[in-house]
């Protein structure tokens, strides 16, 4: 299990001691922020602002508070070469000028969204769902899920190699890919792992981010697979291809050919800039829908072959025992899901107060058609309203408003796509996949309201 | 996939992947009012003619994918004797001394190493229905093939490809003996690695999840 993510544990401990460092120095601070944040929420006609303002607001230690106990603030070092430092934060900032133009931007010190864990060279790091907004996740926020850590490659000496039944086996620069015509599109990654340590070890003080932050979703550019393979020229009898990335796990999957002609790509950026690293600089396989392991990073390459490889990561590991005794093997398409990020842990909600709730949803298989939203328990349902544009294979944003009545009660999201998937309940996912399944933990997400409106994560059983 | 759907798709691959694109390039032209000195960009080519034509013995070189028909499989051969040899000098610091998973914290930042050995449950396949069940080499992977592709491929995890080929077919037959698969005296090579049939080997299915009502 923890070959795959971090356990609950040590995941909900790390989030829980950055919660520990509250400090009370930085009140005037964060009330000057939160004012900042109100006042452009109240000039904003979206409700993305709302939705992170709320979050901050509920939280029982806000993020602000949490980001003056930076380790560089503790131990006196100065901040990092174009960070703000929040004690050079001014009482007005109209009576001064602010510090000038950096060759890059920094984050304001009042906001310190993380990855974690850290320092994982096989496992992951999840991205902190529950304090982004909108739909698309910053590069550096993007998870990590790595098999022997971070390769590290010179694009100078980068090489593609597409090979076995193909008229023309070719090796293609880095150069030869950018030259190529381009393709963008935005999609969502998601470990198919995503949500494993929910499903097996879950514990309330779980946040969206531990429950489900092994998801992120960008603008991919690349040259697209299809085209690729026009050069090379596909010979008869070929029907997958065996992928290899250039990592120290030297990590290999298998695809069908009829996804790699359909829309898959070799992305060389994400989100207006090269891959970085950890996301498979500087080119990667990118399979909009499929499980996240099977799109190689630090692909190197491609050979054209007559069936799948069996590789580990499609037989030992990736595939999914079910509750009739047999494994699923080549569960490529991620199902649809959803999971709301605020109020979720460790937020909590004012009673009578106007709030909304607001998350995530996104599947494999097309656009999101629908969101359900329960403030009861699952014992009804109204629909979200869905941010628009809704694109197919991408995180789409749903929202409600919602005023809680005081009482105990629990919040549920249940998204519909366009092919007419539903959502399961937890009972009806492990019927049918069996309480010892892996990967594609699809069901729907709970969150428990306290009755003093503390927020936690329902742990189903 | 069928024969019929991949021929096919390589028919729609003949037409150029560019030819939608360029055809939505030419609706959004207007219908002939462009300026006297603008024209349709031309079609593109059949082919770029990008890249390098690649080498036998390059690809020689990085192909090293072994797969169940035992394509891949270099010369050499190795008993469960000599691979008890190689594992313990080699394996037994993470996968502990029989194999039986991790024994101490694993490396900082690596994951524990997973147990390799043991069958149970002999009858049945209950990992679904069963948490607390550990999958093992001997219970769960299902072609003995993939243990010499990933052992050559990833391990040991802190100097991956630094086994030779016989002490991988050796490591082998020491995980399929351990795990009863095949005899203590048996010698693995690459005709009778690929002849092994492992016990899990029928209990995997195809994908049968389509979208739609109805959740599988």
């Amino acid at each position: 299990m923890r070959e795959e993510e971090p356990t609950g544990t040590q995941a909900a401990n790390s989030a829980g001691e950055r919660l520990a460092s509250d400090n009370p120095t930085t009140q005037v601070p964060r009330r000057v922020t939160r004012r900042g944040l109100l006042a452009a929420a109240a000039a904003s006609a979206g409700g993305a602002v709302l939705a992170r303002v709320s979050a901050e607001a509920q939280a029982p230690t806000s993020r602000a508070a949490q980001g003056a106990a930076s380790p560089a603030q503790a131990t006196g070092a100065p901040p990092a070469a174009g960070a703000f430092d929040i004690a050079s934060v001014p009482a007005d900032p109209t009576r001064a000028p602010g510090p000038p133009t950096s060759a890059l931007g920094a984050r304001s010190p009042f906001e310190t969204p993380a990855r974690t864990p850290i320092g994982v060279t096989s496992g992951a790091s999840l991205t902190p769902l529950h304090q982004l907004s909108g739909t698309l996740t910053p590069s550096d926020l993007v998870f990590e899920r790595h098999h022997a850590g971070v390769a590290l490659l010179d694009p100078a000496r980068y090489e593609l190699l597409i090979h076995g039944l193909v008229e023309r086996p070719t090796v293609f620069s880095l150069d030869d890919l950018h030259r190529l015509p381009s393709v963008t599109r935005t999609c969502f990654l998601e470990c198919s792992g995503n949500g494993r340590s929910a499903y097996k070890t879950p514990k309330r003080e779980m946040t969206p981010q531990i429950v489900d932050g092994m998801t992120s979703s960008g603008e991919w550019t690349g040259v697209p697979l299809a085209l690729l393979l026009h050069e090379v020229g596909v010979r008869r009898g070929a029907s997958w291809l065996r992928v290899e990335g250039g990592d120290a796990s030297r990590l290999a999957r298998s695809v069908p050919l009829e996804k790699a002609l359909d829309d898959a790509m070799i992305a060389y950026a994400f989100n207006g800039e090269a891959l970085r690293p950890a996301n498979g600089y500087p080119a990667r396989l990118l399979l909009p829908g499929y499980e996240g392991n099977a799109n190689i990073k630090w692909i190197r390459r491609i050979e054209l072959a007559d069936g799948p490889g069996m590789f580990r990561d499609e037989t030992s590991k990736y595939t999914d025992p079910l509750a009739n005794g047999t494994a699923r093997q080549f569960s490529l398409v991620m199902d649809v899901k959803s999971i709301i990020t605020a109020p979720a842990y460790p937020g909590r909600v004012t009673p009578n107060v106007w709030t909304q709730i607001t998350g995530l949803a996104w599947s494999g298989r097309g656009r999101i058609a629908r969101v359900d939203v329960s403030a009861d328990g699952g014992a009804s349902w109204l629909v979200a309203e869905l941010q628009d544009p809704v694109m197919p294979l991408a995180h789409t944003r749903f929202r409600l408003s919602w005023q809680w009545d005081g009482k105990p009660t629990v919040l549920m999201s249940r998204a519909v796509d366009e092919t007419g998937a539903i959502q399961p309940t937890f009972a009806e996912f492990r019927s049918k996949r069996g309480a010892g399944t892996d990967y594609h933990y699809s069901y729907i997400r709970s969150w428990a309201v306290e009755p003093d409106g503390q927020v936690f994560f329902r742990v189903d059983a | 996939m069928t024969t019929a759907l991949a021929v096919a798709l390589l028919g729609a691959c003949d037409r150029g992947p560019l030819a939608d694109r360029a055809a939505r390039t030419q609706r959004t032209l207007g219908g002939g009012r462009l300026p006297p000195d603008v024209h349709a960009a031309p079609a593109p080519p059949e082919r770029f003619g990008l890249g390098r034509p690649a080498t036998a013995a390059e690809i020689a070189a990085v192909d090293r994918d072994v797969t169940p028909d035992g394509h891949g499989l270099p010369p050499g051969k190795g008993t469960p004797t000599q691979g008890a040899a190689v594992f313990a000098a080699k394996c037994a610091a993470c996968h502990g001394p029989a194999g039986e998973g991790q024994v101490g914290a694993p490396p900082a930042g690596y994951a524990a190493a997973p147990k390799l050995v043991g069958r149970d449950p002999r009858d049945g396949f209950p990992f679904g229905q069963d948490p607390k069940l550990v999958k093992t080499v001997g219970n769960y992977w299902p072609y003995a093939t993939t243990v010499f592709d990933y052992v050559r491929r990833a391990m040991p995890v802190t100097a991956p490809g630094t086994l030779t080929n016989d002490e991988t077919y050796a490591v082998v037959a020491y995980l399929l003996a351990q795990n009863e698969i095949i005899d203590r005296n048996a010698v693995l090579d690459s005709a009778t690695l690929a002849a092994v049939k492992m016990p899990a080997r029928d209990k995997f299915v195809p994908d049968d999840r389509k979208g739609g009502a109805g959740f599988r």
